[in-house]
């Protein structure tokens, strides 16, 4: 894909807009017609933060107290989200957002990916750090424990899974927010990095559905 | 990336073996692994021509200050659930690489596309 600027036989378009040669449609780029200034996104959304804090301090809470029902809360809530936002990202909305036009595609990401950087890393540590204890709580790490080795196996997966949401997805999504705050971003290092995201989204997605399957043996042995 | 992935089986493999002490040889041999690839990572980006430090070093630092804090609330889970002595010392060091590692790597992703 390439940026490239043309005029449009759509009349009435106007505004900095960039678009992709292989795109069917054309968006006309007339900066005579006085289009909005961008907003400057913000990357970690500062109003988040506070629910963020309350909700760590709740993971702190739940470990020093070693009470199961503040540590299964946070395991349980914060594993369900994870799951269920990486499916749904991987294998809904990314479909979505490869149909869209750019300018749309630009500014649905503007908006969802700040929220997505103080997202997952929340629900991911809520759920990693009440999990460990919740094993050792109810007994499941003993090496005769018959849920033993259905947690080594979700320890395994879980693993992979942080190394690529870590390693992979985290840094593609603050690459395309950063790339969007310049005067002139670049859509193939955006298209690049938001293609990254989506694809491992939905590759994490996957593994957690052997997640689920493993969590809930544990749960019934 | 292979300085995460070593750091993350290092600790899967410590945890596995929670609350009994876990033998160290493992850990100890993915630890120096992770600190050497974190370093050759240093080393290669030093080596880019045009590489935005400015950027590195903005991007960095949130990155760092937010996952030294859940490396933080990691280290508290072992803590509590009883890890001491050595195995603590080998968990403590993994924490610190995943610290460093995860910024290192956002704020390297980053600087690359920067101008």
């Amino acid at each position: 894909m390439s940026a490239v600027v043309q005029e449009s036989p759509l009349p009435g378009l106007a505004g900095d807009c960039l678009w992709e040669r292989d795109q069917l449609h054309t968006i006309v780029v007339d900066p005579s017609a006085g289009a909005p200034p961008r907003q400057k996104i913000q990357i970690v959304p500062l109003k988040g933060l506070p629910v963020v804090a309350v909700l760590l301090g709740f993971v702190v809470y739940a470990i020093a107290s070693n009470k199961l029902w503040p540590l299964m809360l946070c395991h349980v809530a914060g594993g369900a989200l994870w799951t269920s936002i990486d499916l749904f990202v991987g294998l809904a909305v990314g479909p979505i957002i490869g149909g869209m036009s750019p300018p749309s595609r630009a500014e649905f990401s503007a908006k969802f990916m700040p929220k997505m950087v103080i997202i997952m890393p929340t629900v991911v540590t809520m759920t990693l750090a009440s999990g460990l204890q919740i094993a050792g709580h109810l007994g499941n790490l003993k090496i005769d424990a018959p849920q033993h080795k259905w947690l080594i196996a979700s320890m395994i997966i879980v693993g992979i899974m942080a190394v690529i949401a870590l390693g992979v997805l985290e840094p593609a999504n603050i690459t395309v927010l950063w790339e969007m705050n310049k005067p002139e971003p670049n859509p193939e290092i955006i298209g690049r990095m938001m293609k990254r995201f989506v694809y491992t989204a939905g590759i994490t997605g996957i593994m957690q559905i052997a997640t689920l399957v493993i969590m809930s043996k544990v749960a019934t042995l | 990336m292979a300085s995460l992935a070593a750091v993350i089986i290092g600790g899967v493999f410590l945890g596995s073996h929670a609350p009994r002490r876990p033998p160290l040889t493992l850990p100890v041999v993915l630890l120096a692994l992770a600190v050497l690839l974190l370093g050759v990572g240093l080393l290669m980006i030093t080596r880019v021509a045009d590489f935005s430090w400015e950027t590195w070093v903005r991007v960095g630092k949130w990155a760092l200050l937010a996952y030294v804090l859940v490396a933080a609330m990691i280290e508290f889970a072992f803590v509590r659930n009883h890890t001491r002595g050595a195995p603590l010392v080998v968990v403590t060091a993994m924490l610190l690489i995943f610290a460093l590692d995860v910024p290192f790597l956002i704020a390297t992703t980053v600087a690359r596309y920067a101008d």
